[in-house]
C-alpha cells in the first residue's frame, strides 16, 4: 500500500484532532443571515442558470417560513442548542473565484491543505483507482481523473459545474428523492446549497474506479451545505465515497447536506461515508460540527440496489438516516453503520427502509460504540406498503459501551401493511467483557491493543462493506479514536 | 533450574472476604511437566489464574518467582511476553476478530518483548499453517473469528495450537481435558507431547487421571482446600484413580492434628 493510500483520511478526534488546522486564504463570504439577497448572491457567484435560481428561491421562501414559525427538531435523542440560522454565513469562497477551471488556478495554500489531509489532487499522486473531488467550504477545488471517466461516459464533477453543463439531467432528478419540503435542514440546503458532487453513470456502464469526494469546512462562522446527486442508468454500477474534516473551532459549525441517489433498473449504487468532522472539545463539549444531513436513495427500477455504508466518528452532534425507497420490484436496500461517540459527542442515526415494490429486500446492520459521557442512538424505520408482497427485512443493532457514563439507545419502528412481509429485528447491548480483555492480555496484548482488536471485531461486519481502498483507513481511524478511551 | 517457585501463597477474591489459596508451595523446573490434581473447589484453577495475573484475585501473602524474579509485579500482558501461557478452561469468543489477526498481534507482541523482529505476513501465515497441521487443527478454524462457534473440542485444541504458536517457557493447561471425548483427548495430549521441550515447563491441571495416561508427568501434586497436600511421581495418579481423594484428605487431617 502506498503512503498516500495509508495517509488518506487518517484523522484524529479528541484532544489531538489531527485535522484541526486552519488554512489562511483570502476568502469572500456572504454576509451573515438567511435572506433572499444571500440566495441570489450565491446563485450569481456560481453563475447558475435561472431555473436553478428559481428553484432555490422556492426553497428559500419555504425554509424562511419554517424558521420564522419557530420550527425545531426535538424528537431525536439529542441535547443541543438549535443553530442560529441568521448568524451563519451561507457562502464562502476563495477571493475572486467561485470555481476553478483547472488545477493550475487553485491557490497553493488550498492544494497544501488537501496535501496535509493526505488528499493529493495532482493525478499522478492520487490513489490509483480513485477519482477525487475536493470541496473546501463552498467551492469544489478539483476533480481528478476526469478524462479517464469521460471515456466511459461517466460524469463526475462538482454540482455547480453539472448544473451548467448538464442542466437537463440535474433538472430532471434534483429534489425528486429529497424534496425541498422534506425537513427543515433539507429545505435550508435547497435554498443555500453551495457545492457538492454530481455523478452520472450511463446505461450498462460499470464505473471504472471508485469515486470520492472530500469535504472540508475551513472558514469560521460558515456552514457547509453540499448537495450530492448520483444517477445510475439501467445496468450501471458505481461506488462512491465521501470523507469529511474541519478545523478545531470554539463555535459550532453547521453541516447540512442533502444526498440523493437514483438507481434505475438493474443498477447498483454503493455509497460510503467516512465522517470525521471536528467533534468539539472532549472535556468541555465546546465547539464541534453539527452534522444534520438528509440522505436518501431511490431504487427506481426493478432489480436495482442501493447500499449505504457509514463510519461516523466525528461531529459534536450527528443526526442522519440514510434511507432507501424500494420502489422497483426485487430491489435491494442495505444500511451498514458504525457510529462511534466519545467525549461529549451525540449521535442519533439509523435508516429508513421503505418497501413499495414486490419481493424487495433490506438489510440493516448498525453498530454503535459509546465512550466517556457520549450518547449514541440507533433510530430506524422499516415500512412495508400494502402492495409490497414478500418484502423481507433483517435488522441487527448492536451497541457497545466503553465505560459507565455513556449511553446507548435503540429506537426501531416497524410498520407492516402486508401480511406476507418478513421482518426480523435483533438488538444487543454489550460491554467489553473482563474475560475478553484478560484473554487478550494473556496473549501478550496491552489494554489499548486489546480494546482495538475487540472493537474492530465488533465493527467487522460493517467495515468489510467499505471499498478495499478505504477499509484500512477506516480501521486506522477507529484505532485512533480508541486511543485514550481506555479508562 | 527452577522456572517457577511458589511459596506460601495465600489468595483471596478482590474486595471480598473469601480465602481460596491457603499457603501453596510448589516448584517447577525447566523441562519438567507437573500435574496438579484435586477435587472441585480445591483452588487449582485459581492458582492458574493467579500465575497468569487475573485481576479479580488478590494475593494476601506469599510469593511467586518466575525465573528467579518476582512475578506478582508484572501485568498480565507482561507475564505473557515473558513467556507464560495459560490454556483456558473456558476460552472466550471474540466476535469478528479473526484468528489470523489475533494471533499475528499476539505473536508479534511476544516476539517484540523477546527482542525478535516481527514476522512478515508471509512468514506468519506459513508458521500458522505448519503449526495448525502439527496440532491437527482444521486449517479452516484459523480463518474464523476467535473461538466463535467453535465446538468444545475445537476450543481446547485451539488453545494448544496457540501454545504452539506463542512458544512459551511456562505453559499452564487449565483442565484442557475436561469435556473432551477420547479421540479429542488423545489429539490434545499428542499436541502437548510434541511441545514438551527441555526449555519449557508445564503445569497440567486436571480432575482426571485419564489424560495422564497420555501425558506422563514428572511430578503430581494433589491440592485440597487451597493447599498442596501431597506430591508424588506418576504412580500417584493411579492411586487416586483407584481410591479417590478421601484417603489423602484423612492423611492430611491426621498430619494437621
Amino acid at each position: 500500500m502506498s503512503t498516500s493510500e495509508t495517509e488518506y483520511l487518517k484523522g484524529k478526534a479528541s484532544e489531538d484532532y489531527k485535522h484541526g488546522f486552519y488554512t489562511d486564504i483570502e476568502t469572500e463570504k456572504a454576509p451573515k443571515g438567511l435572506t433572499e439577497d444571500v440566495v441570489r448572491y450565491i446563485s450569481h457567484r456560481k453563475d447558475e442558470p435561472e431555473w436553478l435560481l428559481n428553484w432555490r428561491l422556492k426553497a428559500f421562501r419555504h425554509v424562511r417560513d419554517r424558521i420564522d414559525s419557530g420550527e425545531t427538531i426535538d424528537w431525536a435523542h439529542l441535547d443541543y442548542e438549535a443553530p442560529k440560522f441568521d448568524e451563519i454565513s451561507y457562502f464562502s469562497a476563495p477571493k475572486d473565484k467561485a470555481s476553478y477551471d483547472s488545477l493550475d488556478d487553485v491557490p497553493d495554500e488550498i492544494l497544501e491543505t488537501f496535501e496535509r489531509l493526505g488528499i493529493p489532487l495532482e493525478e499522478q499522486k492520487a490513489l490509483t483507482g480513485v477519482a477525487v473531488d475536493a470541496v473546501m467550504d463552498s467551492v469544489s477545488v478539483a476533480t481528478t481523473f476526469k478524462e479517464k471517466l469521460k471515456e466511459k461516459g461517466v460524469i463526475f464533477k462538482s454540482f455547480g459545474e453539472a448544473a451548467r453543463d448538464h442542466p437537463e439531467i440535474v433538472r430532471e432528478y434534483m429534489g425528486t428523492v429529497v424534496p425541498y419540503t422534506d425537513n427543515l435542514y433539507a429545505a435550508l440546503n435547497s435554498a443555500v446549497f453551495s457545492d457538492g458532487s454530481f455523478v452520472y453513470v450511463p446505461e450498462g456502464v460499470t464505473c471504472p474506479m471508485e469515486l470520492s469526494t472530500y469535504f472540508r469546512i475551513n472558514e469560521a462562522g460558515t456552514g457547509q451545505f453540499e448537495r450530492t446527486l448520483i444517477v445510475a442508468e439501467p445496468g450501471a454500477y458505481v461506488s462512491y465515497l465521501e470523507g469529511c474534516t474541519a478545523p478545531m473551532r470554539k463555535e459550532n459549525q453547521l453541516h447540512a447536506a442533502v444526498v440523493e441517489l437514483i438507481a434505475h433498473e438493474d443498477a447498483e449504487i454503493k455509497y460510503s461515508t467516512i465522517q470525521n468532522w471536528y467533534p468539539g472539545d472532549p472535556d468541555t463539549g465546546e465547539g464541534g460540527v453539527y452534522n444534520l444531513v438528509t440522505k436518501r436513495g431511490l431504487c427506481k427500477g426493478d432489480n436495482s440496489k442501493i447500499s449505504w455504508t457509514q463510519l461516523e466518528t466525528g461531529s459534536a452532534v450527528t443526526q442522519k438516516y440514510p434511507s432507501v425507497i424500494l420502489a422497483g420490484d426485487d430491489s435491494v436496500g442495505e444500511f451498514y453503520s458504525v457510529a462511534f461517540t466519545k467525549g461529549h459527542q451525540q449521535a442519533d442515526t439509523g435508516t429508513k427502509m421503505q418497501h413499495i415494490g414486490k419481493n424487495t429486500k433490506s438489510t440493516i446492520i448498525s453498530k454503535g460504540i459509546s465512550a466517556d459521557v457520549a450518547d449514541n442512538s440507533y433510530r430506524g424505520q422499516v415500512k412495508v406498503s400494502k402492495n409490497a408482497d414478500n418484502a423481507r427485512n433483517f435488522s441487527q443493532c448492536d451497541s457497545m459501551l466503553l465505560g459507565p457514563d455513556c449511553g446507548a439507545h435503540t429506537y426501531p419502528y416497524i410498520e407492516s401493511n402486508n401480511p406476507t412481509a418478513q421482518i426480523e429485528h435483533e438488538a444487543t447491548t454489550s460491554k467489553v467483557g473482563d474475560d475478553q480483555m484478560f484473554y487478550c492480555h494473556q496473549r501478550g496484548l496491552g489494554e489499548e491493543e486489546a480494546l482495538k482488536l475487540i472493537v474492530n471485531g465488533f465493527c467487522q461486519e460493517v467495515l468489510q462493506e467499505l471499498p478495499m481502498e478505504f477499509a484500512v483507513e477506516a480501521k486506522e481511524l477507529l484505532d485512533i479514536e480508541l486511543e485514550g478511551s481506555v479508562g | 533450574m527452577a522456572l517457577l517457585e511458589i511459596e506460601n501463597l495465600h489468595v483471596g477474591v478482590e474486595g471480598e472476604d473469601i480465602h481460596i489459596l491457603k499457603g501453596v508451595d510448589l516448584t517447577l523446573d525447566t523441562g519438567d511437566l507437573h500435574a496438579i490434581m484435586g477435587p472441585n473447589g480445591s483452588g487449582k484453577s485459581t492458582l492458574a489464574s493467579v500465575i497468569a495475573g487475573r485481576e479479580e484475585y488478590e494475593v494476601l501473602d506469599g510469593e511467586i518467582r518466575y525465573d528467579g524474579d518476582d512475578l506478582l509485579e508484572l501485568e498480565p500482558e507482561e507475564r505473557a511476553e515473558e513467556g507464560i501461557f495459560l490454556a483456558f478452561q473456558y476460552p472466550v469468543e471474540l466476535p469478528g476478530v479473526s484468528m489470523t489477526n489475533f494471533l499475528k498481534e499476539a505473536v508479534n507482541a511476544v516476539r517484540e518483548a523477546r527482542g525478535q523482529d516481527e514476522l512478515s505476513s508471509a512468514e506468519f501465515l506459513q508458521q500458522m499453517r505448519e503449526r495448525a497441521d502439527m496440532m491437527g487443527l482444521d486449517a479452516d478454524l484459523t480463518k474464523r473469528s476467535v473461538n466463535e462457534g467453535f465446538s468444545g473440542g475445537e476450543k481446547k485444541r485451539n488453545e494448544i495450537f496457540q501454545l504452539a504458536m506463542l512458544e512459551p517457557r511456562l505453559a499452564i493447561l487449565d483442565e484442557t481435558d475436561s469435556g473432551l471425548d477420547i479421540d479429542a483427548l488423545k489429539n490434545v495430549a499428542d499436541g502437548v507431547n510434541k511441545l514438551r521441550d527441555e526449555d519449557r515447563g508445564f503445569l497440567v491441571i486436571t480432575h482426571y487421571e485419564r489424560i495422564l495416561q497420555y501425558i506422563v508427568p514428572d511430578r503430581i501434586h494433589v491440592m485440597m482446600d487451597g493447599k498442596v497436600v501431597r506430591s508424588g511421581d506418576k504412580d500417584l495418579a493411579q492411586q487416586l484413580e483407584e481410591h479417590g481423594y478421601e484417603w489423602i484428605r484423612e492423611e492430611a487431617a491426621a498430619a494437621a492434628a
